[in-house]
């Protein structure tokens, strides 16, 4: 009879045995040639042992957790949907959140997805690998059962039907696109640090909770449901980015400026991506859960402040741009929105102008700025929109060479002048919103020319739907945008007499009237 | 009797998304695995070139020697999108877990014959580490190949893989012997029965081209590996030891059962395509063939003593039989 004693393993050693126990240092391979990415970026590791595993998961809880989680989402689209959920939102301008939403949020999702398989291959340490894959096959579910809960809109209304053509054509789209092009074309800790921490912890919050919160404010049970469910798939995401930067700061003391560095950017080009978030709670959500200021103080200075004092004992300070976006909070909203509603006819969602009551909300929420700068361009609009005279702006947009927003925030201290920074690089002069934008440029200026915007690609002859000759004596380049986006009219332009505004009317009628 | 339930009916605009409508040719429903995978991936104008990989785009046809009209006939017949994926193994965890709790209430793990034991040891608690090798080239392909079609399976292949890592180690764990899971590390890494497949697992994790990693790991590796020991050792423990290793080997069985219908649908697919892909399919596969039976002939041997080589070839029909059935001559 075997009399040997058994031993008991403790969680933390069970874990070790289930993941970084099983990794083993090639020999038949250098190392550095089967993880070759690992060095380039100038950052020192000398232990990956060191790793602290942020949570530990095996596989078999893994698949257990989320498949409840599964059972019970899919049951609530199912019922939701089943139910015409869509005719108890509180009213049709929602909508165009979720048009915001389903082009702005799930290809992200997915570049996410592919970016963290491809940090989970680079990584040496098995720690960091198996947080990273898990995290990409969440990505994977994220935008799955984004797609999923918006798809039933997708039968009743406008301008979602076309969201993965979209996606790369779209001008207002390139700010995300450049975002995550620009951290998955990075190293392996840049991406670390520009998705895993500054956009999945520093930033996470003010894109998630609003458009959550809102879903869950404006009777959306699907989205909501949606949110709610990737609620405790964030939470892993959110530790493994910190735990990443703590990471890197104590493995060698070399790493800190190449870590601060990248907090800067991509604190910035995070803030810069969020400005339509923000124009979304402030203009689009009928029902308001609180304003995009508000949020700001909440989740990005006080809490963010929280994060960087912690920080503070590696030697890692405040983002650069700390300072400029607690300024910032109190136009860029305004500024999104006056925007996309001077551009009515390139937006595959609608715009209006706000109800009286809601223009008193902004002046509570904003009593620094609204009433002096924007109440006042918008009661402009809202007079000519009367008139039969309604603002369009059809040119083509300046945009910033890093970030890919059409320039139109202010410049700092000055409310009433643009911003405007430019450059010249190799003869060529090229053109940024800020400050921050033009240094990310002057630190990678070989990367940084090839940005991909539209409105000067257009001109190139380079937007243009199939079987366009534009070698043609008539070719005029850029005529053919709306077919080169495949945007649907109906869905562009005032929500005012728009075919959603109708149809959803109508169809709560015949819900709720006999 | 069934019942006349009534709920309001408002006729939709649309049935789905534009890129679903053009690719089935008619705007009509589409399954939450089409919705989840088709045409999704960024395809264009891209803004900048990876600064690990100037020479390619973000995504990259060029990845791969293997030429393809459309990306997504790489579908997976499961039709496994995030939820369907993880509602499927969390079944199979579920009963594989219920299998490892039953066999440590009633002793039967820890009572298992010394002698199966020691084969267990020798032989199938190395393979953590060869599961672990699949992983690491299973993230490859997620990460380096194109479509979303081919880069979620891959990934779900690569959790799988952590899985069976996973439940390898468990029944190490089980049969109490956490000692025989570092001397397994330590005969992976130095008993010379083991470098053979060692050197050819590290070879694959330099693989440049995705698409041959595949056929090399998931197919020929896997295709072999998998039935010389869940089936044929399984078959002949069970037989001088009783059930008990079936039970604590359930998950792997399972999954190969299940995997192989998806690794073959993608070669039947690619080989469909064009005959410069058959060919070359044709070409990975025997060499991938070879190099896996020369490195697990000295397992085989291991296993099965003198029958070892008999019993390798047999897994080797039943390799070849399927790259017949997938169109493919070897």
């Amino acid at each position: 009879m075997d009399m040997k004693v058994s031993k008991k393993l403790g969680l933390k050693e069970r874990y070790t045995m289930m993941t970084r126990d099983l990794a083993w240092d090639t020999t038949f391979q250098p190392m550095d040639k089967v993880f070759p990415q690992v060095g380039y970026e100038g950052i020192k590791i000398h232990d990956w042992d060191q790793w602290e595993d942020p949570f530990r998961l095996t596989m078999d809880a893994y698949w257990k957790y989320q498949a409840e989680k599964e059972r019970k989402l899919y049951a609530i689209l199912d019922a939701f949907n089943q139910n015409n959920g869509h005719l108890s939102v509180t009213d049709a301008r929602y909508m165009n959140v979720l048009k915001l939403f389903l082009g702005s949020t799930p290809p992200l999702e997915l570049m996410a997805a592919r970016g963290f398989s491809m940090v989970a291959r680079q990584m040496v340490g098995a720690g960091p690998r198996v947080a990273c894959m898990m995290q990409s096959v969440d990505e994977y579910r994220h935008f799955q059962t984004q797609i999923h809960s918006i798809s039933n809109y997708n039968r009743f209304y406008n301008g979602m039907d076309e969201f993965a053509h979209q996606q790369s054509r779209m001008w207002y789209l390139a700010d995300g696109k450049s975002f995550f092009d620009d951290a998955i074309t990075a190293g392996p800790f840049e991406f670390m640090v520009a998705i895993g921490f500054a956009f999945e912890y520093v930033l996470t919050n003010i894109l998630f909770v609003p458009f959550i919160s809102g879903a869950a404010y404006n009777g959306d049970m699907a989205a909501m449901t949606v949110g709610f469910s990737a609620q405790s798939d964030e939470a892993r995401h959110m530790t493994l980015g910190l735990e990443c930067i703590k990471f890197m700061l104590e493995q060698d003391p070399d790493n800190l400026p190449i870590v601060q560095r990248w907090i800067d950017k991509w604190t910035w080009r995070g803030t810069r991506k969020l400005a339509s978030v923000g124009m979304m709670m402030d203009y689009m959500l009928p029902k308001r859960i609180m304003s995009f200021k508000e949020a700001w103080e909440i989740y990005f200075e006080q809490n963010g402040s929280a994060l960087f004092n912690d920080l503070a004992r590696y030697g890692v300070k405040v983002p650069k741009c700390f300072a400029q976006t607690i300024e910032e909070k109190e136009h860029i909203t305004h500024q999104s929105w006056i925007g996309f509603y001077m551009k009515p006819d390139a937006c595959p969602f609608h715009t209006w102008i706000p109800a009286p009551d809601e223009l008193d909300w902004l002046s509570e929420k904003y009593p620094n700025t609204f009433d002096k700068y924007y109440r006042p361009v918008l009661e402009h609009f809202d007079r000519q929109e009367k008139a039969g005279n309604r603002f369009n702006n059809k040119t083509q947009p300046m945009n910033c060479q890093v970030c890919v927003s059409t320039i139109k925030f202010n410049e700092p201290g000055d409310p009433m002048e643009m911003c405007f920074r430019e450059t010249v690089y190799k003869g060529e002069k090229f053109h940024f919103c800020s400050d921050h934008c033009k240094e990310i440029f002057e630190d990678e200026p070989e990367k940084y020319v090839q940005t991909f915007i539209s409105s000067h690609a257009a001109l190139q002859g380079k937007c243009e739907p199939d079987g366009t000759d534009v070698n043609a004596h008539d070719y005029r380049p850029g005529a053919r945008m709306h077919a080169y986006w495949r945007m649907d009219k109906r869905a562009a332009g005032d929500f005012n007499g728009s075919e959603d505004q109708k149809n959803f009317a109508q169809w709560r009628d015949q819900a709720t009237k006999n | 009797m069934s019942m006349d339930l009534r709920t309001i009916t408002i006729q939709p605009l649309r049935q789905t998304f534009g890129h679903l409508a053009r690719r089935m040719g008619a705007d009509k429903p589409a399954s939450r695995y089409m919705e989840a995978t088709m045409d999704l991936q960024p395809v264009e104008n891209y803004h900048y070139r990876p600064t690990w990989d100037p020479s390619h785009d973000i995504f990259d046809p060029q990845r791969s020697r293997i030429t393809m009209k459309d990306w997504y006939a790489l579908k997976d017949p499961r039709q496994f999108f995030y939820g369907a994926w993880t509602l499927a193994r969390g079944r199979m965890q579920e009963t594989a877990s219920a299998d490892f709790d039953m066999a440590d209430e009633l002793g039967l793990a820890t009572g298992y014959p010394g002698e199966g034991k020691k084969v267990v040891n020798e032989v199938l608690l190395p393979l953590r580490h060869v599961a672990w090798g699949s992983n690491i080239n299973n993230s490859y392909i997620a990460a380096y190949s194109y479509g979303i079609a081919i880069s979620q399976a891959t990934a779900y292949a690569c959790m799988d893989q952590l899985g069976i890592a996973q439940f390898i180690t468990r029944l190490g764990i089980s049969l109490d012997e956490i000692d025989a899971l570092a001397e397994a590390k330590q005969a992976w890494l130095k008993a010379p029965v083991w470098q053979g497949l060692r050197h050819y697992i590290e070879d694959q994790m330099v693989m440049d081209d995705w698409f041959e990693l595949f056929v090399a790991q998931n197919f020929a590796l896997e295709g072999l590996l998998y039935p010389l020991i869940y089936d044929k050792l399984n078959d002949r423990l069970n037989a001088a030891h009783g059930p008990v290793l079936t039970m604590l080997t359930r998950f792997q069985r399972e999954w190969f059962a299940e995997n192989v219908k998806w690794v073959d649908a993608v070669l039947k697919a690619a080989a469909a395509d064009n005959p410069a892909n058959k060919a070359l399919l044709a070409e990975w596969i025997a060499a991938a063939r070879q190099r896996s039976v020369e490195v697990l002939a000295p397992v085989a041997e291991l296993a099965f003593g003198t029958e070892g080589a008999a019993v390798l070839d047999e897994v080797v029909q039943q390799l070849n039989a399927r790259a017949a059935k997938a169109g493919i001559p070897v």
